[in-house]
């Protein structure tokens, strides 16, 4: 009997801990989705439980947010930034990532971890020269600055994460590749690209949606409305002096989080390893 | 007329295939577009830095006179600036060691299978996963002076008055407190991630092994479990390290740096003498005090990167 009250017990106190974890990660985006669906006159209430809707949900926000805003504009500029920089990306980590695991010997290691470091240098050190050379090249308040700029972080990062995919794959299959008459470059493209597609694609949603995190640049490079990517868009560009539109803002950045929720969840293992420098098996 | 074609054909092919088939060519010709682009827009930029820093350079004056060290001298002697030196340190360190024990705990939690795990996992992953600037604007909706749903709850609670409701974001310490622990919100996910990922690594017959040889449950946490997957969370604890401490944007879009400059960081500082007032030269300065810190950062995360075993 006491047993079974202290497994109760447990369990209670288990449970209970989770359900303050889950809490306090999820809460914040109930928030988004609650407020995002309230009316204004149910929103600004002090009396109104805030948890619940007090009057009927509403669309409006989100048809305010399509029709009235630039919304849209941000969205697709976003896309354009994360497409340019992903082909970027790929162009030089694939070739560098392959080339420091396979070509370069224990040199190769070295210079891996010489680039990866170059990701921890922090874009509050860089964005002042770079704010410049951005203007230098007529790119001043446009979205190109970004899809310059961008890949400074997301090839020291695939590369690290490639290179470590590539260590992985057996020579053996390469070697039968020249042997049979294929040259190393046709090894690499005929064999090494296709055996790792699933890390090519991981490179792509990681690229695609550390390009949807990144704030610092964005708001340094770019002021006018229609050049903003969505992060920036929807955190700086639907307050009007003081007033917050609250609504519209939440739901913004709900639709904004979604896309890139879903992805981290599905990559995150692999995500992992690539951080620890494959140390986890 | 093909006979004589052909051997010029397989000549030009031969030649380009001796160049790809020498390892080391074809290796220098693929890692040099990634190394380039490093170089022109992280190392020339940082060289341009360290230059601005040592200039009278701003927008309306851009001469790049050089003045040693003056800039430095000058932002020591700014009391404002030594304030924000240490914000950046009190929210870096404070949001780490938040993120640390309750990533601790979290990931305790997630080891032992039950029932609904999975979805538990995909929920508690959110605010890493979720670009931070969305996040902090939903955080400062709910820090909000008027409409906070934190002080309705409270209220509803019977635990304070309405009348002496906390002002979250406009009361110095409160600010503080608040940056401080959304950045541990946002960064406790990764902490778990990581305590998670050592601990699978560790192989299950080292804990049997203790177990049999009598010990308990914090013996084998502290003493067994710990020490082997100290290197990953030694790498976890360097990025979190290195991205609080330059961060710019929960600061930014949460208190503005305010109120009067109670949670200034460095990189806001930067920002704001930098960029907004077009002061590049102080600016730079400003920014570069964070160089020490990465500089002992990379250090040690080049001892881990060199010891990592499991």
């Amino acid at each position: 009997m006491t047993r079974f009250i202290k497994n109760a017990f447990g369990d209670v106190s288990f449970f209970g801990a989770v359900a303050f974890f889950v809490i306090l990660t999820a809460f914040p985006f109930y928030w988004m989705v609650i407020t995002s669906l309230k009316e204004n006159s149910d929103l600004y209430s002090v009396e109104n439980i805030p948890f619940w809707f007090n009057e009927a949900p509403t669309l409006e926000h989100y048809r305010y947010l399509f029709e009235q805003t630039m919304f849209v504009r941000w969205l697709i500029n976003s896309l354009v930034i994360g497409v340019c920089v992903v082909a970027i990306t790929l162009l030089t980590a694939v070739p560098a990532g392959y080339s420091l695991a396979r070509l370069g010997g224990r040199k190769g290691e070295a210079l891996g971890i010489g680039i990866f470091l170059t990701y921890l240098v922090p874009p509050t050190l860089l964005f002042l020269p770079l704010s410049r050379i951005v203007a230098e090249l007529g790119l001043q308040n446009s979205m190109w600055s970004l899809v310059l700029v961008y890949p400074t972080f997301t090839i020291p990062f695939c590369t690290w994460l490639l290179m470590g995919f590539f260590k992985a794959l057996p020579r053996e299959i390469e070697e039968a590749a020249i042997v049979d008459g294929c040259s190393l470059f046709g090894a690499f493209i005929k064999m090494a690209i296709p055996l790792s597609l699933p890390a090519i694609l991981t490179v792509v949603i990681f690229t695609f949606t550390l390009t949807l995190q990144e704030f610092v640049y964005a708001l340094t490079f770019v002021s006018s409305t229609a050049q903003k990517p969505i992060t920036l868009g929807v955190t700086t560009d639907l307050v009007r002096g003081d007033i917050f539109f609250w609504g519209e803002i939440m739901a913004g950045a709900l639709l904004a989080s979604i896309p890139v929720a879903i992805a981290y969840n599905l990559f995150l293992d692999r995500f992992i390893s690539g951080i620890t420098g494959g140390a986890v098996k | 007329m093909a006979v004589i074609a052909e051997p010029v054909a397989t000549k030009s092919v031969s030649r380009l295939r001796f160049i790809l088939d020498r390892r080391d060519v074809l290796g220098a010709i693929f890692v040099s577009p990634a190394i380039l682009y490093v170089l022109l827009l992280v190392g020339l930029p940082f060289l341009l830095a360290v230059y601005y820093s040592l200039s009278a350079y701003t927008i309306y004056d851009p001469t790049w006179r050089f003045v040693g060290l003056a800039n430095f001298r000058q932002i020591l002697n700014n009391p404002v600036f030594l304030e924000t030196l240490g914000n950046t340190f009190l929210f870096t360190f404070g949001s780490q060691l938040l993120g640390l024990v309750l990533g601790k705990f979290g990931a305790l939690l997630l080891l032992s299978p039950f029932p609904g795990r999975k979805i538990v996992r995909a929920l508690i992953i959110l605010p890493w996963a979720v670009p931070i600037a969305l996040a902090t604007v939903a955080w400062q909706w709910m820090f909000d002076s008027l409409y906070s749903v934190i002080n309705w709850t409270m209220i509803a609670l019977g635990l304070i008055e309405r009348s002496d409701a906390p002002n979250w974001l406009g009361n110095p310490h409160l600010a503080m407190l608040c940056v401080i622990v959304v950045n541990a919100w946002r960064f406790f996910p990764f902490a778990i991630v990581i305590f998670l990922a050592g601990i699978t690594a560790v192989p299950q017959d080292v804990i049997d092994a203790a177990t049999v040889d009598g010990a308990g449950f914090w013996r084998r946490n502290y003493q067994i479990i710990l020490p082997m997957i100290l290197p990953i969370v030694a790498v976890g604890l360097i990025f979190g390290i290195v991205f609080t401490f330059t961060d710019l944007s929960i600061v930014f879009l949460l208190t503005n740096g305010g109120p009067v400059n109670a949670t200034s960081v460095l990189g806001f500082q930067g920002f704001q003498v930098g960029i907004l007032s077009g002061d590049i030269s102080h600016g730079a300065a400003i920014s570069l005090f964070m160089l020490p810190v990465l500089l002992v950062v990379v250090v040690v995360m080049l001892r881990f990167i060199r010891r990592r075993e499991i």
